[in-house]
């Protein structure tokens, strides 16, 4: 593990254990941003959401391959990094899991939620090849009741 | 908090009381070999009573949906009661209340069985 002022690296064996660490992790630093408890929560269960599509669908449970994750903090926003040594993937290839058809699939849900409690979401394709989810939270003080950035 | 589940009968319903969080792993595998263990002994009417459940991640909505059809798919019903707010917020989110029978209280969801075969 890594840490400077503004980031922290991280290289995550590709166990379950992982899963709770990367969590655990993310909330802390979310904590130590200032961000609100529910927030705290959310970005939590995003940053886990993210290790776990790792550790099952990118390094299909491969013990040999490692999950990546940094945490960086701008001016206005924390960035987390997820990345897998899979095949990577196209986010719209997964399926809706709002459609009608889909709601009783027993998968599929965890972008949907990764979308949901961030601010912003993007899959891009990892220096090696597999999927690196990239999750984005406005900085508590750069978010308004309006929901507009505002420095403070 | 590992998921804890324990089971009572109420009349021919059979209620699980949960505590805990039902996550990848442990979580979702306690809630998946309860409900089994009840279908395969003959068990028809489940109630998942969640007073205890405050986080549910996406491998444990996709448990309860596994929970949701196996019973289904024995012929039998299955209800959820007693959510807490974070657990309510996926499940509404996720757009599952469409799918599952919640009730807000053991009595209403006990009585709702009735009638039921």
């Amino acid at each position: 593990m890594a840490i400077t002022s503004q980031r922290l690296e991280l290289t995550l064996e590709t166990l379950l254990e992982s899963v709770d660490l990367a969590e655990s992790i993310a909330m802390r630093v979310s904590q130590a941003a200032g961000f609100s408890d529910e927030d705290v929560h959310k970005i939590g269960m995003a940053v886990r959401e993210g290790v776990v599509n790792a550790y099952n669908y990118g390094n299909q449970q491969d013990r040999r391959k490692k999950i990546r994750m940094t945490v960086e903090f701008e001016p206005e926003r924390v960035i987390f990094r997820v990345v897998d040594e899979g095949k990577g993937f196209e986010p719209t290839e997964v399926p809706d899991c709002l459609a009608e058809e889909n709601l009783l699939r027993t998968s599929g849900r965890g972008l949907f939620l990764m979308r949901a409690f961030m601010d912003e979401f993007s899959v891009r394709c990892g220096a090696t090849g597999g999927a690196e989810l990239v999750l984005v939270k406005k900085l508590p003080r750069y978010v308004s009741g309006n929901g507009r950035s505002q420095p403070e | 908090m590992t998921l804890q589940g324990t089971y009572r009968d109420c009349g021919d319903v059979a209620v699980v009381d949960f505590s805990g969080k039902i996550t990848l792993g442990e979580g979702s595998a306690t809630l998946r070999r309860m409900v089994k263990e009840l279908i395969d002994t003959g068990h028809r009417k489940i109630l998942l009573n969640l007073y205890d459940v405050d986080y549910i991640d996406s491998s444990g909505i996709g448990e309860l949906v596994a929970a949701y059809t196996t019973v289904r798919s024995a012929s039998g019903e299955l209800k959820i009661v007693h959510l807490t707010k974070r657990v309510h917020d996926i499940l509404q989110i996720t757009r599952l209340f469409t799918i599952f029978d919640v009730q807000s209280d053991e009595a209403a969801a006990l009585h709702s069985f009735r009638g039921t075969t």
